[in-house]
């Protein structure tokens, strides 16, 4: 059998190179994000090889201040939030409230290549460190500000958690099912939707800076990026805007010719309109004589009621006799859309992805050994590393000082204003 | 700065070659092409793919008439002259894109794609594993054409492994992930979980952020690149708490529905008064996050602080978790009596974040949509009517982005490309155009 697909995989073994750099290497960000739409847009720009310099306040990114903990114990260095979404940076703790942080902030400016923020529309500004000020302190230096509203919306000023944003500006509405509310994804699941979006604009203008030499303001809202989402969000919005149809929840559970979730012998398995290809269908069932009955093979037999009802009664005990993932298989080989729903420690588990290598293990100080999910992709000739662990909080305020050119006295004297915390 | 603003955009100069099927892909490109990047999608008229622009080349009108709105809601409810032009499930990705089309199935097409290849930084392609290999386009042909060509790949599962040629649309492989199972009502049977297609959104916006990540490689270094984006792997950062709490602690964590996962409260949906239910699209909700323990001061302030709130237990976030379900019956019921925006505008007036739940007929309506620009008129190649299109969300100071082009129509751009971009002759363009390379319609027989 010829594995076509292989050649691609030779090609990114054989390109990687000794002493591998990613490919933001030489870049620093100066990362005043907070939560998780913002650190995993600078997570991803430390994880591909910049150096992000990730200033705290006092106490710390409030996500140090969420579960889950390691071995159920709360503390600011033992955050999985925190852990998962500020890899390979450097932490430095800085109170921008104080005046002794704008001798810090000017020199950490002059230092970046690229700021990124996701304070409360406005604060910066009124401490000095908005754009305008950024601008006319260098006239090459991008940022991009990560908010709820963007800076100009009559609702800038509104706050939002996963769950106000998503019902809001995605797709939440028409998940779930007509006779219960909307129900939203998992976590903070939307959020990381933003903040990849976001890494996708701030991108766009550390290139604006590079190749065009125009340095730019990103006024990034989170509602602006879900309006505009791939989930179905820009599908829902056009079958209204052109037809008057809205998109509403499901009538109920799963009841289609395989479109939803069905039951299996040891957990659940989800298909896709897999009527729109009977041959694959009957395929994967082992062409059972019942499907052999023209009635199935002409075009709208999945959407008829009946049919529908009289397609499961066969199909149930198929799938009942079956684990997920031999349904898989035989879905795999007959080229039919599904997937087992699989639980994490299932995930966990899996030798597809474990081989692969998408698990990375990173070495913290306190927490020793840990296994976190690895690259979201992969390149062949700059690839993403784990250089560091999530840093401890203030682990490199003097470093990233001293690299600033602050000398050990003045850095005493602004330790000693509580500038840098404590 | 020219005066012409798209010779400044952030990506002005770099050509894309856009081979995307479906959403994921198409996300990346739309976002390629809205910082600037000419991207020209390389299409067939002799080939059909699924679920790219359309579900059928040629649905009847009767199909038009009765199936939702996402799907088959084309404008005016009619298919009209070019259906694939303007399918309401993909026409939103279509945007500052150009389109040629190629039969990519012949030995001359293969040619005209090479050329095509020689002539651009980057190409990006989301097809089933294997699809570019059997077409004879595989990596070993590009680098050939271009040699630092950067070509990213989005299989569903990785190129190697035993799930490499699993067929899989975005809810597939979330399955997979561990997220379907992981969100959807608590207390009902998982099969009455409804399908959403968040890894195509995570992978569309991870594309485009690596094929600008490649390009600042390749100015550094003269390098090109593969790249392999997973988009099941992509997918893993919207787990991370999840998938942490089991790193950390072999914890299988239990579905919250729209309850905190960090264990805030109250944090749920509220319904707010409505005209109708979710049969026709008429029931209201607001939601409402309290995450800290001023937010519940709020809270009470903007419901006239009634006496079952001051119970000093509840001014913990320890005891309102302890207490959530008795919270949402007492706060459901104050909603109940209110319009959702106005209770929106109120608990925000507060510091309580809230917002309604906006289903897809109220987006254009909304006072932040319409301040922010976040749709615009336009008329498409085909004369369909004038409708409202989303427009490149990102606000970028200096060269706003905008709609540089309408949703672009199959082979709209062939003139352009052929001519301008591949320089074939007059009679070059005639002869391809003969042999079923160039052209605006797919073959008759396709359904």
């Amino acid at each position: 059998m010829r594995l076509p697909s292989l050649c691609f995989s030779a090609a990114l073994t054989l390109r990687r190179m000794p002493d591998p750099i990613g490919p933001l290497d030489g870049v620093t960000v100066l990362d005043l994000t907070e939560h998780v739409a913002g650190p995993y847009c600078t997570k991803l720009f430390a994880d591909f090889g910049a150096d992000v310099i990730k200033v705290e306040p006092p106490g710390g990114d409030p996500s140090r201040s969420v579960g889950p903990w390691y071995q159920g114990i709360s503390g600011p260095d033992r955050s999985g939030t925190f852990f998962y979404f500020n890899t390979n940076k450097r932490s430095m703790v800085l109170d921008l409230e104080r005046q002794e942080a704008r001798a810090v902030m000017e020199r950490l400016f002059r230092r970046a290549d690229i700021v990124i923020e996701s304070q409360p529309v406005s604060r910066l500004d009124s401490l000095g460190f908005g754009w305008e000020q950024v601008s006319s302190l260098r006239d090459d230096l991008p940022m991009v500000s990560i908010t709820p509203f963007g800076h100009d919306s009559p609702y800038r000023d509104y706050k939002v958690s996963d769950l106000v944003l998503y019902g809001f500006a995605g797709e939440m509405y028409s998940i779930g099912v007509q006779d219960r509310e909307p129900v939203k994804m998992y976590g903070t699941a939307s959020l990381v939707e933003c903040g990849s979006a976001a890494a996708a604009a701030a991108m766009g203008a550390l290139t604006s800076a590079e190749l065009q030499g125009i340095a730019q303001h990103v006024d990034f809202a989170m509602a602006d990026a879900q309006f505009n989402g791939v989930d179905r969000r820009h599908a829902t919005t056009m079958g209204w805007e052109y037809a008057g149809r809205k998109s509403l929840r499901a009538p109920g559970p799963a009841a289609g010719m395989l479109s939803g979730v069905y039951p299996c012998a040891d957990g659940y398995v989800e298909f896709s309109g897999a009527a729109i290809r009977v041959p694959r269908l009957d395929e994967m069932l082992g062409s059972p004589e019942w499907l052999q009955e023209e009635k199935w093979w002409r075009p709208g037999a999945s959407v008829n009621p009946a049919l529908v009802e009289e397609f499961n009664a066969h199909f149930l005990p198929w799938a009942l006799e079956r684990t997920k993932r031999e349904i898989w298989a035989e879905a795999r080989e007959a080229k039919v859309l599904c997937g087992p729903l699989f639980s994490v420690d299932e995930l966990f588990e899996d030798t597809h992805f474990s081989d692969r290598g998408f698990w990375a293990t990173s070495n913290h100080e306190e927490l020793g050994e840990v296994q976190i999910p690895g690259r979201p992709f992969m390149m062949s000739a700059s690839p993403w590393s784990l250089r560091t662990p999530a840093p401890k909080l203030g682990a490199h305020t003097d470093e990233v000082l001293l690299e600033c050119g602050f000398g050990s006295s003045e850095i005493g004297d602004l330790r000693a204003t509580g500038a840098l915390g404590e | 700065m020219s005066s012409d603003p798209a010779m400044t955009l952030p990506l002005a100069g770099i050509r894309v070659i856009d081979l995307t099927v479906v959403w994921a892909g198409t996300f990346g490109t739309t976002l390629l092409a809205d910082l600037g990047a000419e991207v020209i999608k390389v299409e067939n008229m002799h080939v059909w793919q699924p679920m790219t622009r359309g579900g059928q080349a040629r649905p009847s009108a009767e199909m038009v008439k009765a199936g939702a709105g996402w799907a088959v809601g084309y404008p005016n409810a009619e298919p009209g002259p070019r259906p694939w032009n303007y399918a309401p499930t993909f026409v939103q990705q279509f945007r500052n894109k150009h389109s040629m089309t190629v039969d990519l199935v012949s030995d001359e097409g293969r040619e005209i794609f090479a050329n095509l290849v020689s002539k651009s930084d980057a190409l990006v392609e989301n097809n089933a594993s294997g699809t570019l290999e059997k077409l004879g386009i595989g990596p070993d042909f590009l680098r050939q054409s271009r040699e630092d060509i950067i070509a990213l790949r989005m299989p569903a599962y990785g190129s190697n492994g035993p799930y490499r040629f699993a067929r899989a649309l975005g809810v597939h492989l979330e399955s997979v992930m561990g997220h379907t199972l992981l969100r959807g009502y608590p207390d009902l049977d998982p099969s009455y979980i409804t399908s959403i297609f968040s890894g195509d959104y995570v992978a569309g916006a991870h594309a485009a952020f690596a094929i600008m990540a490649a390009l600042r490689h390749r100015r550094r270094t003269g390098e090109g690149q593969f790249i392999e984006l997973a988009q099941a792997e992509c997918a893993g950062g919207m787990l991370a708490q999840a998938f942490m709490d089991y790193s950390f602690n072999v914890v299988v964590q239990e579905r919250t529905g729209n309850r905190s996962v960090n264990g805030h409260a109250p944090y749920n949906l509220y319904p707010a008064k409505s005209d109708g239910d979710g049969t026709d699209g008429g029931d209201r909700w607001i939601s409402i996050s309290v995450m800290d323990d001023d937010q519940w001061l709020g809270l009470r302030a903007a419901m006239g602080d009634p006496e079952w709130a001051r119970d000093p237990v509840l001014r913990r976030e320890a005891g309102r978790l302890e207490r959530h379900d008795e919270l949402d019956a007492r706060i459901g019921e104050w909603t109940s009596m209110l319009e959702d925006y106005e209770l929106m505008h109120l608990l925000q007036s507060h510091g309580v974040p809230a917002a309604p739940v906006l289903d897809s007929s109220r987006i254009y309506d909304d006072a932040h949509v319409q301040h922010r620009g976040l749709n615009e008129t336009q008329d498409l190649y085909d004369d369909v009517g004038t409708f409202r299109y989303n427009t490149p969300f990102m606000r970028f100071s200096e060269t706003p982005l905008g709609i540089r082009k309408p949703a672009v129509a199959l082979g709209e751009d062939n003139d352009y490309v052929y001519r301008e971009v591949l320089g074939y002759s007059e009679s070059e363009y005639e002869r391809f155009r003969e042999r079923g390379h160039i052209g605006m319609d797919y073959d008759p027989e396709i359904p």
